[in-house]
């Protein structure tokens, strides 16, 4: 395992393909980062509330709001995290105050439907206005005065299958607009993107679409010049089966009367079926242990920083973001 | 999207959930349609793909409309093109003599804006067309607006059902519906796209080219203005010639969808809800039969797909995790105890999975539901895809 990295990196973009957990990873990411006294922002582009849920608050306006303390590392203080649900609607009023004088034309643009218009039609400048305010936020000016500073800010993405268009501002507003504020607007997003100070992290699982999507990703943020910092491979089945066993359980030679011994040495109550149940269980996790290590080794060849997460049996909440966020926390250091 | 009233249960005891008989509902002649939906990542178009290899078996005529499978699985089909054209799959189960009892399976990927762009050929004039299909605006409309994918899902299904009914080419249409982040999205693009077609800001671009309307003219001027100032002159310019040119084709589109719309409520479509006994899968298919309701459209049931398997024995997790502790403590690489503790996490998530399916079906009683066992491997070729249709038949 390869550590990357990230003392220079302020936006940390996380994607994944449906169901890998991105938002979940992206959570714990921020929580991780939040360690030690540091300032981090939680932003959610897609409109879902999932950070409200996940820490289990009031769903967020667009508005940073303080929803939880980092993790505690070395008896250090944690710093705080904040959080903004970034809509285009709310993104494109903020924009045009900030820097046009509209006055009425401004109203008069909401009156006519004209805000519901460019937030609509074209994905490309709905994407300029999300990806412009995460700028924002990395980036704060004398514009916006009194905001918080930020250490580091994390965004839970759109998907692995979007993420390249998403960040590419650039290419998605060329054939819209050549010229002009917008434009440039873009130009300079785009510019944060593609420096150093921005990393792509790719959640997935060890199955075979999953880590399909995530190389075809990779491949598509290279080709945009779009920084790739790691692989985080999330739900991780515990290794606690040595791998002699583990290839015992697979051709179903696991030892029963050892185990049926064991079991009464541990004071279990066997019944009929249980040694049956639990060679069963051993063969069906031995099956998905080697299709997992299959694809680690398709994850490894990706040549990037990786880490891996557990499986959390009992379901993801707070708690369970925070343990997550200590295992990154573990890794990343080394 | 509308605010929309949740209304619980009527005073319904929670009695059993009713199992759903998918092989009922595959053979039964009057079910045309099966539109399988759900949020991203749970399996819907290996659902799709597998209800319509097992229909196809047992002697229907089948065509399954996909959106992005997997590779391996499209190539398995035969579909790794996008040709917008369904394909005969090969290697259907024979009784040795051929397919004896008459089915068959196309399948066809969709590509958006192919689907577009035909309806814009067919309804336009070829120099109309032209022009449209070159539009910058268009472009972005029909590659990449929210909702177009699932739009022209209905599109094709439109077609495909037309063609069908007229050439008798297949008597059951299965539609795997787009990876959107919500499920409503797919009944929700319709009217997304002619509300916008009909957006007032649209009818503002129109304005100045049927005539003078000295009401609306300050107010645009004001609006052009701050616009030109925002994105350019060129972007007004093309975003008017854009709309001018689409105006006459407005009615049409919104025809279309309300015909597909019809076809969806008709007796002979069945709605499948696809889920993953994860909360958010599910809360997405609780919203999705809730509005399927509303808008009259029928039901079939739910799928609950990747369920983790029942352990066998009545080893509670709790005990077992005490005795996982037990046995280390003697010996820290114990295999028992490793045993022991998969058991354990095995009896946890089992159990957190069935309090979420027990919650889903408190608030949504008499939804028939299948729940289908996680395989441990991938599913990509025809014989997966059978044994995903057995264990659907058998949920």
């Amino acid at each position: 395992m390869v550590a990357g990295d990230w003392s220079r990196v302020r936006l940390h973009v996380v994607t994944g393909k449906g169901g890998t957990g991105k938002s979940t990873v992206a959570a714990s990411l921020a929580l991780a980062l939040a360690a030690q006294g540091r300032q981090v922002l939680l932003c959610e582009v897609e409109g879902r509330q999932g950070i409200a849920r996940m820490f289990d608050v009031d769903p967020l306006p667009y508005e940073e709001r303080r929803i939880a303390s980092g993790l505690r590392l070395n008896g250090r203080a944690p710093g705080v995290v904040h959080a903004l649900h970034i809509d285009p609607e709310s993104a494109l009023l903020e924009y045009l105050a900030m820097y046009y004088k509209l006055g009425r034309a401004g109203r008069a643009l909401d009156r006519f439907g004209v805000i519901e218009f460019a937030t609509t039609i074209a994905p490309g400048v709905r994407d300029v206005l999300l990806t412009g305010k995460v700028y924002e936020a990395v980036q704060r000016n004398s514009r916006n005065k009194s905001a918080i500073q930020y250490d580091a800010v994390v965004l839970d993405a759109p998907p692995t299958g979007r993420i390249a268009q998403f960040l590419n501002v650039n290419d998605e507003l060329a054939g819209l607009a050549k010229v002009g504020p917008i434009k440039s607007q873009a130009d300079s997003v785009m510019t944060l993107f593609q420096s150093p100070r921005t990393a792509v992290h790719l959640v997935t699982v060890l199955e075979e679409m999953p880590v399909q999507e995530t190389a075809d990703g990779i491949t598509e943020l290279r080709r945009a010049g779009l920084p790739v910092g790691s692989v985080i491979v999330n739900q991780v089945r515990p290794h606690d089966i040595s791998a002699h066993d583990l290839a015992a359980a697979r051709s179903r030679q696991l030892d029963a009367e050892r185990i049926e011994a064991d079991l009464k040495e541990a004071g279990v109550d066997i019944g009929d079926e249980l040694v049956a149940g639990l060679l069963a269980e051993a063969h069906d996790h031995a099956e998905r242990r080697a299709l997992e290590d299959s694809q680690r080794a398709v994850v490894a060849g990706l040549g990037l920083p990786t880490y891996e997460l557990p499986r959390l049996p009992g379901g993801v909440d707070l708690g369970g973001l925070y343990e997550l966020a200590g295992d990154l926390a573990e890794q990343v250091k080394r | 999207m509308k605010a929309r009233t949740r209304v619980g249960p009527l005073a319904a005891a929670p009695g059993p959930v009713p199992a759903m008989d998918v092989d009922a509902l595959i053979d039964d002649p009057g079910t045309g349609i099966i539109v399988c939906c759900g949020s991203g990542g749970v399996g819907k178009t290996t659902t799709s793909a597998a209800l319509a290899l097992r229909a196809a078996e047992r002697g229907r005529k089948v065509v399954v409309l996909t959106i992005d499978p997997a590779r391996r699985l499209a190539q398995s089909m035969g579909i790794e093109q996008l040709d917008n054209t369904p394909r005969p799959v090969t290697g259907l189960r024979t009784n040795g003599r051929g397919n004896r009892k008459g089915g068959s399976l196309d399948a066809m990927m969709l590509d958006m804006k192919r689907t577009f762009d035909e309806v814009v050929e067919g309804q336009a004039t070829p120099e109309k067309a032209k022009q449209i299909l070159e539009n910058p605006f268009y472009i972005a409309l029909s590659s990449s607006f929210a909702g177009t994918q699932e739009y022209m899902a209905m599109e094709k299904l439109g077609q495909i059902h037309a063609e069908a009914q007229r050439d008798g080419t297949y008597d059951l249409i299965v539609v795997d519906t787009p990876p959107s982040r919500s499920a409503l999205d797919f009944l929700d693009a319709p009217e997304r796209l002619s509300s916008f077609l009909d957006g007032r800001f649209i009818r503002l671009l129109l304005t100045p080219a049927k005539g003078p309307a000295k009401v609306m003219s300050a107010g645009f001027g004001l609006i052009t203005n701050a616009l030109t100032k925002i994105l350019g002159a060129q972007v007004l310019r093309d975003m008017q010639t854009f709309v001018t040119a689409f105006d006459t084709l407005f009615g049409g589109f919104r025809q279309r969808a309300q015909r597909t719309f019809q076809l969806l409520q008709a007796d002979g479509t069945a709605f499948l809800v696809v889920a993953a006994p994860e909360p958010d899968a599910l809360r997405e298919a609780a919203y999705f039969v809730e509005r399927l309701g509303e808008d009259r459209m029928p039901l079939a049931g739910l799928i609950v797909n990747r369920a983790t398997p029942e352990p066998r024995g009545t080893l509670s997790g709790d005990e077992a995790m005490a005795a996982s502790a037990r046995l280390r403590k003697r010996a820290p690489d114990s295999l028992t105890a490793g045993l022991l503790r998969l058991h354990a996490d095995q009896t946890r998530t089992v159990e957190r999975e069935a309090l979420l399916r027990a919650r889903f079906a408190a608030a949504h009683p008499q939804v028939p539901t299948a729940v289908v066992p996680a395989l441990a491997g991938d599913v990509h070729d025809l014989a997966g895809l059978r044994q995903v249709g057995a264990l659907l038949a058998e949920a």
